[in-house]
């Protein structure tokens, strides 16, 4: 609340900027407008720009840092045994500390140390509040002041506004950039601890996943074991089974709606079908626990199959549920790319309509669907909440769809939810996977992109 | 009328009156009808839409003669064409009235079947449309749809004639199983000829087959126009006042969806009996 | 050969082909027709199970209890300290009614079979009874209280009575008991209002969306006032500003991949650098924003590009031609001329973050939190989180409870993509 209260009162200063620049640039020049380089507005837009953005810019830097400073201030005043500890054990004793100043823990037997610590960061995080306040505040006035005793007639107000907004415009578009950049690094940084511990060539090669690693090191039991390939068979065996439902329907209403449909048949199919892509996944997620695992698991047993109730059928035929719309939207797209005259020169010839369709459009069409395979596959590969909810988490390096498999996604989230020390084996083998479901995908979408492209350009 | 009339006065001043009176129609000068005919068209109207494109227009198509279509863009000269194939079946706002008749049989006849029409009716397009598939391939198709052919050597020698009649074999022979959309514009537009008549058929349409092309592969098409005819009907829209008067043996003149004139190639470029024919011809308009 | 007799050759092989050929005709359109009739299937088939598993989720069983509001389990006639009012025993209260109905059970085990018939929430209506009228103490009233989760079961037919005792959540001593209290008409069901005015709760029967809906909507502001301006600004710039070159090319395969990233990893940049680096709470909406904005930041962008590409160059021209600068002509013309196309993906790109969970989970936000939120830096849940959380559940009756979120949900995002529609025809302009 606090927060959003400043940001408010820095809204209003700015408005309050805006008038009181404008009306300066006014009075400078009597009210005769066509005296000033730039009209009024302008010189308003640029007071309030020099009155909020440093602000702003202020605000949000120390929000970002106060957390980390404050802690490492109260750090600094704990006794020397508690500094003394490993980062782990510190983090720990830290997010203790935390959580005493909210009065999160209500447990009568509270260390002295940690009380007084924690009485620390909270008088510390109040001071860092107060003070963000008036010094957010009188930058915002100064510079406001500043900006409007810098108002002359030849000021070129305009041009300054409008760099300042192409600037605006600039850095909005390299935010995408900067996206990327921040998931290849974040992801990378880990990625790299975590090859410190475990070998590339173990993660990449091994036959074994059992992610377990001991919590105290005198604990029996596995040490953990990161061996991938099980992850990524049981992903291929999954987004697979997606595929054959997926591509199929797909594809074939897709040539339906494009070339045998009437108008009114289409403007009501298709946002009905459409209405599959918007379902979220997690909608998808529920269906396939509740209703077609079970479905057929029932149906295993009754011909006499012994179907798991996790298995990869069921998660793999509900997310290509999930995909049919996106390979059907994507199919007519390419369908429709497909010119005119080639159909022509089929039904010129006498062929009838599915012999058209299967010997002259489809061939022509097949990059688009091709790349839109792709597209349609990555997809699945990169997909969560289905397999989560439906697939299992013991990595069986099986190709029997009536088994369980888990899959990298089941596993990042596994390994990620729930409480977690940031430095242990198991937490830093959620981001390797992830890295290699980044290049996985990123690499599909590369090549899928660029296939439709030169697709288009060829029927342009 | 006014037109039409002075100018049927004037045909029959010309020869025997009875059966002369028989060969042609209301509204268009000329002889419409034919001895002979491999098609005959009466009273056709086509709609696209609300819009009307095609006028009440009769016409025969002779065996074995070629017959131009002439007049201004937008006339309707496409859109008769296709007609006589049913093309226009795969344009849903398209519809057809009136008789259309091969062989003596009705075309439009509900029980008609296309697949056969259009083995029998050919037809190739303004813009060269291969498939994109090899050359082989692209002659195969039709054979291979309508089941013609027993084996791989009849298939072979199918092609190869097509090719040859079509006067593409010498420079193709080598790069059978080529991408057909590699070849220069020319040679694709002589492949769809050699596509449609892979199937032999009767009848070939052809929509302004040379207006993609320069003057060498203009040639060489019209050329091979000739030599079709013998075996072949064709029926040709075209642009060129030439070209109509170098490969025809009748012409049709079109204006505004109406067929205006028709008759003996070398009689419409010569003494065009119709004023709009004349306009046309001279080039005043279009 | 004379191409006559060719021809008739050819003409007979047609005919004899026709059927065969015809046939195939019909299968591939019933191929297709079956395939677009099998994905109409799926959708209703999906929404036949979601709704009539579901719609029951809206009503809840409740006990008609005669509560005697002894001043000596309460507080004497005339306290009115809400600190005294407050701690009173009230559970006991409702025990003793029960007791008082069922004067036949002795057993202790019994007993507590017995209350268990009642939620564990009735006591706080009868708190909050008593505290906003203290004149209640002493008095006798009928109340309506909040059945526990397995009788609502029992009376909305979700429990197979067919099964034995031991395998059923409702023993058959409880049977008699809900049998006579339905005799006595003391069992009701009544629309579920705690369903929609409750956060979360371990007792279905307590558990409720506002906490997720509050979660959602936070959640969605932050990722609106940061992907809308952001993403219009970066489609302004790339489609009117922008000099063809490699870095803007960059940029534009950068969206188009980011558009295609797995959401998850999303959820693992959000924990690394919001989290991680920044020193950001977890399971707060302020930082699910984030996320949710960068990832749908592509989907804006490729939007109001498609939109600013619909406007013609001839308004563009007009403007500059009479003296305005790019800007000008940006904000005064091309703009709003644009605005209905961008606002139409920014809806859809939220309709997309309000369904997405993964990323969220990634960022601590599957955390159980009972507390509606009241700000964007209070931990709390979102709707397809709260899904997921229960769905997980073992209670029969979340089931009922994740279908009717599920309901909810759904039909946000299908007034969503309504909206969307409309939005686009009503605008929709053919230049
Ligand atoms: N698919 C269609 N839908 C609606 N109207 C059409 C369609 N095709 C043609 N038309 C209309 O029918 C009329 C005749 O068109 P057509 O293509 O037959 O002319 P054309 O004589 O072949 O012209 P060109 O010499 O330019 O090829 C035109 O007015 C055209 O607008
Ligand atoms: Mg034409």
């Amino acid at each position: 609340m606090h927060t959003s209260t400043l940001i408010i009162l820095l809204l209003g200063l700015m408005s309050l900027a805006y008038y009181f620049g404008r009306k300066r640039s006014l009075s400078i020049v009597g009210g005769k407008i066509r005296d000033l380089h730039s009209l009024p507005s302008y010189y308003g837009l640029q007071t309030a720009m020099w009155c909020g953005i440093p602000a702003l810019i202020l605000l949000s830097l120390w929000i970002s840092f106060e957390e980390t400073v404050v802690t490492g201030i109260v750090v600094e005043s704990l006794p020397q045994e508690l500094q003394s500890l490993p980062p782990e054990r510190l983090d720990l004793v830290l997010n203790d500390v935390r959580n005493l100043s909210k009065g999160d823990i209500v447990s009568s037997t509270v260390d002295q140390t940690m009380q007084q610590a924690a009485d620390h960061y909270s008088s510390l995080m109040d001071i860092s509040h107060m003070a963000l306040f008036v010094v957010a505040l009188s930058v915002a006035i100064l510079a406001g002041l500043w900006a409007r005793r810098t108002i002359t007639r030849e000021q070129r107000a305009r041009n300054r506004v409008e760099k300042a907004i192409n600037f605006f415009l600039l850095s909005s578009s390299t935010l995408a950039i900067f996206t990327t950049i921040g998931i290849v690094l974040s992801v990378l940084f880990e990625s790299m601890r975590f090859f410190q511990q475990i070998p590339v060539t173990e993660f990449l090669f091994g036959l074994e996943w059992s992610p377990q690693t001991a919590i105290r090191p005198d604990q029996v039991g596995s040490s953990g074991v990161f061996g991938s390939v099980p992850l990524f068979a049981g992903t291929m065996l999954i987004t697979l089974i997606a595929m054959i439902v997926a591509v199929p329907i797909g594809l074939m209403s897709a040539i339906y709606m494009a070339e045998y449909a009437g108008k009114r048949f289409r403007t009501l199919a298709k946002p009905v079908l459409e209405v599959l892509a918007g379902i979220p996944t997690v909608v998808y997620g529920f269906f396939a626990a509740l209703t077609v695992a079970p479905f057929f698991r029932d149906m295993g047993t009754n011909i006499g199959l012994t179907v798991s109730s996790e298995s990869a059928l069921a998660a793999g035929v509900v997310m290509g549920i999930m995909i049919i719309p996106f390979v059907s939207s994507l199919s007519d797209d390419v369908i429709n790319a497909v010119p005119q005259a080639m159909r022509d020169g089929a039904y010129g010839l006498g062929a009838t309509r599915s012999e058209t369709i299967r010997n002259v459009i489809i061939p022509a069409a097949l990059p688009g669907i091709v790349g839109g395979v792709l597209l349609a596959v990555s997809r699945a590969i990169g997909e969560t909440m289905i397999v989560v909810m439906a697939a299992g988490l013991s990595a069986n390096l099986s190709a029997n769809p009536l088994e369980a498999v888990t899959t990298v996604t089941v596993q990042i989230v596994t390994l990620l939810v729930g409480d977690q020390e940031f430095d242990s084996a198991k937490t830093l083998a959620a981001f390797a996977l992830a890295l290699v479901l980044f290049v996985i995908t990123l690499a599909l979408n590369m090549i899928a992109l660029h296939i439709v492209r030169k697709y288009r350009e060829q029927y342009e | 009328m006014n037109d039409t009339s002075t100018a049927k006065t004037g045909l029959q001043s010309e020869a025997g009156a009875a059966m002369k009176q028989n060969r042609t129609a209301e509204g268009t000068v000329g002889e419409v009808y034919v001895d002979d005919p491999r098609m005959t068209c009466r009273n056709v109207d086509v709609y696209y839409g609300e819009k009307q494109a095609i006028f009440d227009v009769s016409l025969d198509v002779g065996k074995n003669q070629v017959i131009s279509m002439i007049g201004p863009s937008g006339c309707g000269k496409s859109t008769f064409l296709r007609c006589l194939n049913r093309m226009n079946d795969t344009i849903d706002i398209c519809r057809v009235t009136g008789q259309i008749k091969m062989d003596g049989q009705d075309i439009y006849d509900g029980g008609l079947d296309v697949v056969p029409l259009r083995a029998s009716v050919g037809m190739v397009f303004q813009k060269p449309n291969p498939f994109p598939k090899s050359i082989y391939d692209n002659i195969a198709y039709g054979p291979r749809i309508h089941g013609l052919c027993d084996d791989k050597q009849h298939l072979d020698s199918i092609v190869e004639k097509s090719l040859q009649r079509a006067g593409l074999w010498e420079e193709v022979k080598d790069r059978l199983d080529q991408p057909g959309t590699g070849l220069s514009g020319g040679q694709q537009q002589r492949l769809c000829i050699a596509r449609a008549i892979a199937v032999s058929p009767e009848v070939i349409l052809m929509d302004e087959p040379c207006s993609a092309l320069d003057p060498i592969a203009t040639a060489k098409i019209e050329e091979l126009i000739d030599e079709l005819r013998e075996n072949f009907t064709i029926a040709i829209v075209t642009h060129s006042m030439q070209q109509a008067a170098r490969v025809s043996q009748r012409t049709a003149y079109f204006h505004l969806g109406k067929l205006i004139e028709v008759g003996e190639t070398d009689q419409i470029f010569t003494s065009p009996r119709h004023k709009l024919t004349e306009d046309y011809i001279t080039g005043r308009f279009g | 050969m004379n191409n006559q007799q060719q021809h008739q050759k050819t003409m007979e092989r047609v005919q004899q082909g026709l059927d065969r050929r015809y046939r195939k005709e019909r299968h591939f359109r019933w191929l297709g027709l079956g395939a677009i009739i099998l994905g109409l299937l799926f959708v209703s088939f999906l929404f036949i199970t979601i709704i009539s598993n579901g719609y029951t989720a809206f009503q809840q069983t409740y006990v008609k209890l005669d509560v005697f509001y002894d001043p000596e389990m309460i507080a004497p006639i005339g306290e009115t300290d809400p600190e005294v009012l407050s701690r009173a025993n009230y559970g006991g209260l409702i025990k003793a009614s029960m007791r008082q109905m069922f004067p036949e059970v002795t057993n202790r085990r019994e007993k507590k079979v017995l209350y268990g018939l009642i939620s564990t929430g009735a006591s706080y209506e009868l708190r909050n009874a008593v505290m906003s009228n203290p004149a209640l103490i002493g008095s006798k009233a009928e109340v309506w209280v909040v059945a526990d989760d397995d009788v609502d079961m029992l009376i909305k037919g979700h429990i197979d009575l067919r099964l034995p005792e031991s395998d059923r959540r409702i023993k058959d001593n409880q049977l008699g008991w809900i049998h006579l209290l339905q005799e006595q008409d003391r069992i009701e069901k009544r629309f579920n209002t705690t369903f929609f005015t409750a956060g979360d709760s371990r007792e279905p029967e307590l558990s409720g969306i506002k906490g997720a809906i509050a979660g959602s909507f936070f959640t969605l502001l932050i990722c609106l006032t940061i992907a809308f301006p952001v993403g219009v600004a970066a489609a302004v710039y790339l489609e009117e500003f922008a000099p063809k070159n490699r870095w803007t090319d960059l940029i534009e395969v950068n969206i188009n991949n980011l558009a295609a990233v797995p959401s998850i990893v999303f959820g693992l940049l959000g924990l690394a650098v919001f989290i991680n680096f920044f020193g950001l709470p977890r399971s707060v909406p302020l930082v699910g924003g984030l996320v949710l904005a960068l990832m749908t930041l592509p989907t804006i962008i490729i939007a109001s590009r498609a939109a600013l590409k619909s406007v013609p160059p001839s308004i563009r021209e007009a403007a500059l031609g009479i003296g305005a600068s790019p800007m000008q002509t940006i904000t005064h013309h091309v703009l709003p001329l644009a605005l209905p196309g961008m606002l139409t993906g920014t809806i859809i790109g939220m309709a997309q973050a309000l369904g997405e969970t993964a990323p969220l989970l990634m960022i601590g936000m599957v955390a159980f939190i009972v507390d509606v939120p009241g700000s964007v830096m209070d931990p709390s849940a979102v709707l397809p989180v709260q899904i997921y959380l229960w769905a997980d559940s073992p209670e029969r009756a979340f089931v009922e409870r994740t279908s009717a979120a599920i309901m909810v949900l759904l039909a946000f995002l299908i007034s969503m993509n309504l909206l969307a529609v409309w939005l686009r025809k009503k605008f929709e302009r053919r230049w």
